[in-house]
């Protein structure tokens, strides 16, 4: 997977204490509250930080941003429409295709559904308010991790979307509640094979990563056996699927015998019952489960290793994760209340200044992108451009090795877990080089897909700063919107006078150009003048290793 | 002007063309450009930033009184202007010995009053025009030379590096890539840093990252960055290759020092067929001289910058046994005002001198001195003598070898070629027509008030008479088609325009020829 060692440069931040600002903990952020702060707390929380959004929470106290951006959005009132063409059910062109043909099984329209789900799923992501709710749902996607693409004959797109809705509806709710749900969520069920979990053969796929993936996980605090996974799988038979893809339990299949846990459960006996009780025994199961410290420290680390930083090391172990933990369970694992704790830290805004990037994720790099630089996306008045216009950010997360409900392995992307690399495994020689094309792309010719373009206006962008006839502080407003790692003062002096000026050395002749373009946008002469610059500039940006940190 | 942070940015997103990893196979190459992929010939470009004086770089001998009227605070003593062998019509800033030099030893060839119809005023526009090749009304998003070379090395990037082609098409020395390479396929040129941070760059050191999480991600991005750039290597082969280079370059020159990267990586032995430097400061709208000297001042330290950097490449090129190889050209966006400013300096122009220097360039000045005896207008101009399109498509077919029917595609138009490359350079066989002291162009009468009769004398094939007001504004083109052999007159008629000086410009073939007229009040 990793395409370049960098040996020994890896190790000095390993070392415990490397972060600086750990020992302050979860202590409320009382320093500055400038565009840095501002601009990496939205670029953690949304997708990229648009210029509009920055002056927004600016204008709030850190808690009040905070707060704000953990308000749930109403569920997207728009559904998947029909974007693939001839369905067999009958559903017309760019209709929607949810709640119509649930039942028909057939792997060239469920693949064309999914498609179209996807798509509408990239423009979720495009509009995600001032909230953190729908990187909280990816958070969830990525955590009961899934891969639609295998299940084109077994499972029918309908359910990929019901399950969206769960997550969704559970991201910023009580996380119990969550795995309660995704439990019994029909294509979890299939997925897994919870649907052929039964008394007489359990089935210990569901009940193992239930506990290896979703709830305790394999971290030092973990000690769980395979008798639990056993155990698990037993308590679990008997919930299923009906012939319509609803969710069932059926006692006749359910093992109604008691269910010995072991001693990292405290020996806790899941009393067996049959009849339609022994559906009950799901919820004997998880409070035992959320009832130990290991399962709010792993979900705590993941949170961290997702929002924060990759790297946990002892200090962070005590002074974050710990407390963290702590909280969440007390809360009664309230995932608003411990995001609340942990993005109003000190610790979280220390970042800023010890310079803490994360890689950017794919979806990050474009939907921040296209969001950052206000791409001009159709609306729904042409659903078909629509489409292909999320078709295209699709298909190059895809390239970019980020498919959203294509999550090849059941842990998630291992961008997330995989030690010791984490991020950095967004990034190799091939990958690197997509990104950079793809960026290239957008600022130069665009990407088009059946007559629809996705291309940076870069004079729009522009104009969104405070002052773009002035080139020093066009060239460090736009940074400060698009880099989050500070470039020196020298460096930002080549990028104004080799682009902006030509290598001029009088700012004037660019605020003159400016200006110009200004008082006659029309004119070819001045627009190309400014137009071509910019498109330099920000390509140049793009195309700096920086770019990739969020 | 520091990089250092932009050193393992060596652009290689901008090499990577539109093509999925898995699409870079060795794709054999379609035709390309005929003759060009044949020979071992080398371009480098100088770009004077912000507008070189061209009338205070080539100084007009013959006329220096008229030239001395309208530049009194300016004027570089008659007694102190660098003369040129067999040549006392025209001679050089005192600034410039080196380039003095290569002329008397064959190596360089003036080329007066480069420029093109109707002139911009902008820096960007004119830059622009410049580098693309466009027509003062119209946009190209192509540079000529990254024409040049996607059409040579056709399907670039895709295929590419290949056994004919390892190295990359060009190279930009600096950090930002001129939008001279940018072809159809994207950018045809690979950024490499000059001077400390060069050899920082070939000997594997980087700056150390900052001590923090950050600067390990940094680490690693760059990494991965230098790494898909596919030739770091082949350049840094290259570099290694040389070790000993010619002592004589200037200190604190950063042409000289981006010159003598230039050639060590022709030197050791890259195929990279174009190569460009940029000296900035030319726009010298005051204290271009010093008052009480003016030999001295910011332009003539720039000119002998310039000419000390080129001289000691061209030294060094020998050293290295491929000055042979090397062409090289200057050029600025426009030249400057006939008339100085009062603040000892001058304002944005229109044609400019442009020096081609290399063992192929054919010693001369091509061109006569601008006539400056009627020049009371301070918004005059140099007028154009020579398109600068002709010039790169002399280039392309007297020095790259390309055949002019595929000249013709590279530049959208029929330029006139132009006799300043010797003709063994490609072993091409043209007349070196030296029209000098021959009148083509005639008028009479002259002054007139409303009407005039040109006489012009073509030697058949494509003629062009262009009629340019003092600022050089293209104001009338009575004469664009194929003639036979022959002498021709076209009656030009006036009414209407301002009375005032005007030139009429001949071309034919190589020839060209401008004629000054004067429109009178009845």
């Amino acid at each position: 997977m990793r395409a370049h060692n960098i040996g020994t440069m890896e190790q000095p931040i390993k070392q415990p204490g490397a972060m600086p600002g750990s020992p302050a903990g979860l202590t409320p952020y009382s320093g500055d509250w400038g565009t840095p702060q501002v601009v990496h707390l939205l670029k953690r929380t949304l997708f990229g930080a648009t210029v509009q959004d920055i002056a927004s929470f600016k204008a709030m106290t850190p808690s009040q941003a905070v707060d704000t951006l953990l308000q749930p959005t109403a569920t997207p009132a728009s559904k998947p429409l029909n974007n693939y063409g001839a369905d067999p059910t009958g559903v017309a062109a760019y209709a929607t295709w949810i709640d119509q043909g649930l039942l028909y099984q057939d792997d060239v329209l469920n693949s064309g559904r999914l498609n179209s789900l996807q798509c509408w799923w990239i423009g979720q992501l495009l509009n995600p308010g001032r909230s953190i709710h729908e990187k909280m749902t990816l958070f969830w996607h990525n955590h009961f991790a899934m891969d639609a693409t295998q299940h084109f004959s077994d499972i029918p797109a309908q359910l990929w979307y019901n399950q969206y809705l769960t997550l969704r509806q559970n991201a910023l709710g009580n996380f119990q509640q969550l795995v309660r749900a995704i439990t019994l969520d029909p294509a979890m069920l299939i997925y897994l094979n919870g649907n052929t979990n039964v008394n007489t053969a359990p089935n210990e796929n569901y009940g193992r990563e239930l506990q290896e993936l979703y709830t305790i996980g394999k971290g030092s605090g973990s000690a769980y056996i395979q008798d639990d996974v056993h155990a698990a799988a037993r308590v679990l038979t008997g919930h299923t699927i009906d012939g319509n893809y609803n969710y069932v339990f059926q006692a006749g299949t359910h093992d109604d015998k008691n269910k010995n846990f072991s001693g990292f459960y405290g020996n806790h006996i899941v009393t067996g019952y049959s009849g339609p009780a022994g559906a009950g025994e799901l919820d004997d199961m998880l409070a035992m489960i959320f009832g130990t410290d290991e399962s709010a420290k792993f979900i705590c680390r993941k949170l961290y290793r997702f929002f924060v930083y990759y790297i946990i090391d002892d200090s962070i172990e005590a002074n974050i994760i710990t407390p963290l933990a702590t909280l969440f369970r007390t809360s009664g694992y309230n995932i608003t209340s411990v995001m609340s704790t942990l993005l109003k830290s000190q610790h979280f805004f220390d970042l800023v200044n010890s310079g803490a990037c994360i890689i950017k994720s794919p979806l990050d790099l474009l939907i921040g992108l296209a969001r950052e630089f206000q791409l001009k996306l159709p609306d729904a008045s042409s659903p078909a451009a629509q489409y292909d216009a999320w078709n295209m950010l699709l298909q190059r997360s895809i390239v970019l090795q980020q498919e959203i409900m294509a999550i090849t392995l059941v842990a998630g992307w291992p961008a997330y877990y995989q030690a010791p690399e984490y991020h950095e495994l967004w990034i190799n020689s091939v990958t690197y080089t997509e990104r950079n094309f793809y960026t290239d792309l957008l600022i130069t010719t665009g990407d088009m897909m059946n007559g629809t373009t996705l291309q940076i206006d870069p004079i729009a962008f522009a104009r969104l700063m405070p002052a773009p006839g002035d080139p020093n502080l066009l060239v460090s407003d736009s940074l400060d919107v698009l880099l989050r790692p500070p470039l020196s003062d020298s460096s930002k002096q080549l990028l104004k006078q080799s682009i902006l000026l030509g290598g001029l050395t009088t700012d004037f002749y660019w605020t003159n150009a400016w200006q110009a373009y200004i008082a006659n946008p029309s004119d070819m002469n001045a627009f190309t003048t400014v137009d071509t610059r910019l498109r330099s500039l920000y390509k140049y940006i793009m195309d700096l290793p920086e770019y990739h940190l969020s | 002007m520091r990089r250092r942070e932009f050193i393992r940015t060596i652009a290689p997103a901008a090499f990577l063309g539109g093509f999925p990893a898995k699409a870079y196979s060795w794709v054999p190459f379609m035709k390309g450009l005929e003759g060009a992929t044949d020979n071992d010939h080398v371009l480098v470009l100088v770009q004077l930033v912000g507008g070189n004086d061209g009338l205070n770089t080539v100084i007009p001998i013959d006329t220096y009184g008229d030239y001395y009227k309208v530049r009194a605070n300016i004027a570089i003593p008659e007694s102190k202007i660098l003369t040129l062998s067999n040549n006392a019509r025209t001679g050089l800033h005192p600034a410039m010995r080196g380039l003095q030099a290569l002329y008397d030893n064959d190596s360089l060839a003036i080329l007066q009053a480069v420029g093109y119809p109707s002139p911009d005023g902008s820096h960007f526009r004119s830059t622009d025009i410049w580098l693309t090749g466009a027509d003062e009304d119209q946009f190209l998003d192509t540079g000529w030379t990254g024409r040049f070379l996607g059409q040579t090395y056709t399907n670039f990037p895709v295929g590419y590096p290949n056994p004919t082609m390892p190295d990359p098409l060009a190279i930009q020395i600096g950090s930002v890539i001129s939008p001279v390479f940018m072809s159809a396929g994207g950018s045809t040129a690979m950024a490499v840093p000059t001077d400390t941070e060069f050899y920082d760059l070939i000997n594997g050191i980087t700056e150390p990252e900052p001590d923090t999480p950050m600067g390990n991600e940094l680490t690693y991005l760059r990494a991965v960055a230098r790494q898909t750039n596919k030739y770091a290597g082949a350049i840094e082969a290259a570099a290694k290759k040389v070790t000993r280079q010619y002592g004589g370059y200037p200190a604190d020159n950063d042409l000289a020092a981006q010159l003598k990267t230039v050639a060590r990586l022709i030197g050791g032995g890259l195929k990279t067929r174009v190569y460009m430097v940029t000296m900035g400061g030319f726009d010298t709208h005051g204290g271009q001289v010093q008052g009480g000297d003016t030999t001295t001042g910011h332009h003539a330290v720039l000119l002998q910058q310039l000419s000390e950097a080129i001289s000691a490449f061209m030294a060094d090129c020998k050293f290295l046994g491929v000055d042979k190889q090397v062409l090289g050209m200057t050029f600025s966006e426009f030249g400057r005002r006939i008339i100085s400013n009062g603040s000892f300096g001058t304002d944005h122009g229109a044609a400019q001198p442009v020096f081609i220097f290399g063992e192929y360039s054919q010693t001369g000045v091509l061109g006569h001195n601008p006539d400056l005896a009627t020049t009371t207008d301070v918004e005059s101009n140099v007028p154009m003598q020579y398109d600068f399109r002709s010039v790169y498509s002399t280039i392309l077919r007297d020095w790259f070898c390309v055949d002019p029917t595929d000249v013709e595609t590279v530049l959208f138009k029929d330029y006139q070629y132009l006799p300043f490359m010797k003709n063994t350079a490609c072993n091409n066989n043209y007349d070196n027509l030296n029209n000098a002291g021959n009148s083509l162009i005639t008028n009479d009468p002259n002054p007139f008030v409303s009407s005039t009769t040109l006489t012009f004398k073509t030697a058949g094939g494509h003629t062009l008479v262009q009629i340019l007001d003092v600022s050089g504004r293209l104001v009338m083109v009575p004469v664009d088609g194929t003639y036979a052999q022959g002498v021709y007159h076209v009656t030009l008629d006036f009414s209407g325009f301002a009375s005032g000086v005007y030139y009429a410009r001949l071309q034919n073939q190589s020839v060209q020829q401008v004629r000054t007229i004067l429109k009178v009040r009845k």
